[in-house]
């Protein structure tokens, strides 16, 4: 069963069945990690925020950093006027973060490696973002689509393209960073099946290689949670400020 | 270069364990919609939550932190920069009161040193005065020595010559002849003394 290195993707129930009428609800291992970030999330930055001493101490610095860092993120893509936004892209990248993270773990489960999962952020990312633009520019938001300083023959296949960049957003965001989490977890676990079957003689240059791997992943898990981020900024600074 | 790895393990791996795939049916247990909606379910009931609890009691209390440190921060630059400009005062009136001294010293040395002056000349004059007094005194009685001198002389050489006269000749000469015959030698060889 190890072997396979698709099955840390699974999903099993964990307790009971539930059923919601004829939706199945039911308590996962990927809710499990769910609730287990989110829960970290909070009782990290609840303990960081609780004492405000002058000199922070290191889980207040901590909280304090993060803060700045997202700030800062946003107010260099989207500008001033994402402030009110604030908040939820701050707890999208901790969430993502912190589920990324989680899932290098060994024995847990990536949360993010799951499609579904990623989409549906994606999705309610867009959907936002699109009411937001109709709700500041009317129907001057659909200017989006037509780039100034465009030649008049081509305008047409330009507003096509732009139409089909514009609705391709929640998959590009969402195959991101569902595609990254998976071949990152499948390779380690390949290698580690090297290890394995390769035994005591050959099995130290896989060995290293997952070594190596786990550095890389920690990168690509901290970065992937940051592009997700970033570019929830960058569709947001869209619909908030059109530039086109 | 990672991406030829990653293919060419899974390759691998298919030749060493038969069974990889065999086993499964599904493949890619992602694309399995069995648990979707358990997922969409808790996805946005633990998001929900986390961002209700961040935005309305966490991220203000940190905001307010952070804004709380920058205003004390603040707060605490301007009163160093108040002190510095105090000191910077402070430093200019101590610099002024220190000239300001200085000129005093330099008038009371000059006052000092011109009365001093002022005593010295005072006290010299005095004992000018005092010495040219006495100069003249002396000169005085110098003058009244000269003057009284011949008269003294001619007496003694007349009463010298008429004692010589008298043990010479054992008579007596009237006095009177030889004080005329030594007056008239005075009188023709005195230039010759007493020229002053």
């Amino acid at each position: 069963m190890a072997a396979n290195p698709m099955t840390q993707f699974e999903v099993y129930r964990i307790g009971p069945e539930i059923k919601v009428g004829a939706f199945d609800i039911s308590f996962t291992n990927a809710s499990l990690f769910m609730v287990i970030s989110s829960l970290a999330i909070l009782i990290i930055f609840n303990l960081g925020s609780k004492k405000n001493s002058i000199l922070p101490n290191k889980i207040q610095l901590l909280a304090e950093l993060s803060y700045s860092f997202v700030s800062k993120m946003i107010s260099d893509t989207a500008g001033s006027k994402a402030k009110p936004y604030f908040s939820f892209i701050f707890s999208l990248f901790m969430f993502v973060l912190f589920c990324n993270m989680f899932g290098m773990i060994p024995y847990t489960f990536t949360v993010t490696s799951h499609i579904i999962v990623t989409f549906v952020l994606a999705a309610f990312i867009f959907i936002g973002v699109t009411i937001i633009g109709f709700a500041k520019h009317g129907l001057g938001y659909l200017k989006l689509f037509v780039p100034s300083g465009v030649p008049i023959v081509l305008l047409p296949l330009i507003v096509i393209i732009e139409i089909i960049s514009y609705l391709s957003r929640p998959i590009s965001l969402s195959v991101r960073l569902f595609a990254n989490m998976m071949a990152g977890h499948t390779m380690m676990k390949v290698f580690g099946g090297f290890v394995i079957s390769l035994g005591i003689i050959g099995g130290w240059l896989p060995l290293s290689f997952s070594v190596a791997l786990t550095g890389l992943e920690i990168l690509v898990a901290f970065l992937q949670a940051y592009v997700f981020a970033i570019l929830t900024c960058i569709y947001l600074n869209d619909a908030l400020n059109l530039h086109h | 270069m990672i991406k030829k790895i990653f293919f060419q393990s899974i390759f691998f791996n298919f030749f060493i364990y038969k069974d990889v795939f065999g086993a499964e049916s599904g493949g890619m247990p992602q694309l399995n919609p069995e648990f979707w909606i358990s997922q969409i379910f808790w996805l946005t009931l633990t998001f929900g939550i986390l961002y209700f609890v961040l935005s309305k009691l966490i991220l203000p209390k940190i905001s307010g932190n952070l804004e709380l440190r920058r205003s004390q921060i603040q707060e605490n630059i301007e009163a160093a920069e108040k002190q510095r400009k105090d000191s910077e005062t402070k430093l200019q009136e101590f610099d002024e009161i220190i000239k300001k001294s200085k000129i005093e010293a330099k008038n009371i040395f000059k006052v000092a040193k011109d009365e001093a002056l002022k005593d010295i000349n005072l006290k010299k004059e005095t004992l000018d005065k005092q010495i040219d007094q006495e100069i003249q005194k002396a000169e005085a009685e110098i003058n009244a020595l000269k003057e009284n001198a011949p008269e003294k002389i001619n007496k003694i050489a007349i009463e010298t010559s008429s004692e010589l006269v008298k043990t010479l000749i054992g008579a007596d000469v009237n006095s009177s002849s030889i004080s005329a015959i030594v007056d008239d030698l005075s009188k023709r060889n005195g230039g010759k003394y007493y020229d002053n």
